[in-house]
């Protein structure tokens, strides 16, 4: 099975690979996945005042195509609007990539994590 | 020394053919085109005459007469000739069989196509080490017990059965003992008599012999009667019809005389190799396991779990190296390997783990470059994984609730 370009160069050097503070109010994480299933996702942002996302940071256990999906998707959220960053699809990932259809759950997961990250950063900062 | 690219480290999948028993097979394609069936002329002659050398060669190294060998186009075939064979003869008498949850698919795949037309069948489960408990074994035999099938030497995790124990216990019980030993011959003493072995199933291409060639041991005292698969020519004495090639099973006898011949000291080899390759890997990385018992094991196979780094992954880093993973989310499924899960390993080291296989023509350059790149690639992927990071922070990775998908 050959992987596409892409996905090989988010293999081999991942953006934004690391962690952010994640007791800090203006930091979001999301944490999907389970490691009995082989991939876990750990994606957070920093988001300011005017919501957006000034940082994204990943870690991921998981197959190639789940290191790559979530170094995609931290490069993608960067500059936007959490709302904007939470409308983000998987098959847009899975097409950048070219995942083969059996890896189409990485990209699942990748949407399911910056949404469980937007969703814990809005539930932190509830007035 | 010159190493190439790629690196081969998977010789429980298959083995290079080794060029003695190349150069011994290729007359056999041009000039000795014989059919060894052909009773009545000079071509036949020279065919059957050198499949018979073939025979005896196989023979000796289970310490078995060639009467007793039946060639066949690998142990898929002799697995499924060997049980359903004996089960279609003996049937209407005895119909029960005890395997092991951690057999090779053709033999539980043909244990399965068994007990839906009328057979019971013991799965024995295994120890954490991937042994069988012989004091179960004992408990499972029944007054209808027909066959035992526990292989010898296991393809992913290398342990070594105790044949001896299991066939003194089959024969006391009157229950026939197949074997398959696909993965055992050569790099082990057999012996068939001394281990009472009554079927044992051998292939070509897991000892530096040919792929497509086979063959099953069927013994002859006291007799072990199978049942035929194929319809035609008689062939095989009957039990495996078709026309040899003579080529293959040239290239099997002769890759079984190596085998022979250099048991002792391929195995001296092999075990350094593995001895060096795992002691670089742990001088290294903490939170590395290996899967099955350390001493009752083949030299030639490593199967390690390297906790918090996914195998594929580990996989896609490590390109140059052929090795196999435990994990077995290449396919559709995301279930890992039934092996280790029938160890006990939990499902998250499961996904962890490679299948290294060191064999004849592996180099001590090779071993040191393939354990100095596995220990780059899992260090760099500990770094990117949350799992690694929690734990290095005291999170217990078990007693948090994840979400299954």
């Amino acid at each position: 099975m050959a992987y596409s370009k892409e996905l090989i160069d988010h293999y081999e050097k991942p953006r934004n690979v690391g962690s952010l503070d994640k007791q800090s109010t203006d930091v979001g994480t999301g944490l999907v996945g389970a490691p009995a299933c082989g991939d876990v996702m750990k994606l957070q942002i920093k988001v300011d005042d005017n919501g957006v996302i000034e940082d994204a940071k990943f870690k991921t256990f998981g197959c190639g195509s789940a290191i790559a999906s979530s170094s995609l998707i931290t490069e993608w959220v960067k500059g936007k609007n959490i709302n904007e960053a939470s409308e983000i699809k998987n098959t847009e990932i899975a097409k950048h990539l070219a995942l083969p259809p059996v890896k189409i759950h990485c990209s699942i997961l990748a949407e399911d994590a910056i949404k469980a990250a937007v969703k814990d950063y809005k539930e932190k900062n509830k007035k | 020394m010159k190493i190439s690219k790629n690196i081969y480290l998977d010789y429980q999948a298959t083995t290079p053919l080794d060029p003695r028993v190349l150069e011994k097979m290729i007359p056999y394609f041009n000039e000795r085109f014989g059919n060894p069936h052909s009773r009545n002329h000079f071509f036949g002659w020279e065919a059957e005459e050198a499949t018979e050398i073939a025979r005896k060669q196989v023979a000796e190294i289970i310490g078995a007469n060639s009467k007793e060998i039946v060639f066949t186009s690998g142990a898929t075939e002799s697995n499924n000739l060997a049980i359903k064979g004996v089960a279609d003869f003996y049937g209407d008498k005895k119909n029960h069989i005890i395997t092991c949850v951690t057999e090779h698919k053709c033999v539980l795949e043909s244990c399965r196509f068994l007990s839906e037309n009328g057979f019971e069948i013991t799965y024995l489960p295994v120890e954490k080490d991937g042994l069988i408990n012989l004091e179960l074994l004992k408990k499972s035999i029944k007054e209808n017990t027909l066959m035992i099938s526990i292989m010898a030497v296991h393809n992913e995790i290398g342990v070594i059965q105790p044949l001896k124990e299991i066939g003194e216990l089959a024969r006391k019980n009157n229950i026939f003992f197949h074997t398959d030993c696909a993965q055992a011959v050569g790099k082990i003493k057999l012996d068939v008599n001394e281990m009472n072995i009554d079927l044992m199933s051998i292939s070509g291409h897991k000892i530096y012999g040919p792929k497509g060639i086979g063959a099953l041991y069927v013994r002859r005292k006291p007799r072990v009667r199978i049942k035929s698969m194929m319809s035609g020519g008689g062939q095989e004495r009957g039990m495996r019809s078709g026309t040899l090639s003579p080529a293959l099973c040239i290239g099997l006898g002769e890759a079984c005389k190596i085998c022979l011949d250099e048991m002792d000291q391929e195995k001296k080899k092999l075990e350094s190799m593995r001895k060096k390759f795992h002691e670089i890997i742990l001088k290294s990385c903490k939170d590395v396991y290996l899967n099955g018992s350390e001493h009752h094991r083949i030299p030639g196979n490593l199967n390690l779990s390297f906790a918090y780094v996914e195998g594929e992954s580990l996989m896609m880093g490590i390109k140059d190296l052929s090795v196999s993973s435990g994990s077995a989310c290449t396919s559709a499924s995301l279930e890992p390997s039934y092996v280790l899960r029938a160890l006990g390993v939990e499902e998250e080291l499961a996904h962890t783990s490679l299948r290294i296989g060191f064999g004849r023509f592996t180099t001590d350059d090779e071993i040191e470059k393939a354990a100095n790149d596995i220990v780059r690639e899992v260090i760099r992927l500990r770094s990117l994984s949350p799992l690694w990071e929690m734990a290095q922070e005291g999170v217990d990775i078990s007693k948090i609730e994840w979400a299954h998908h």
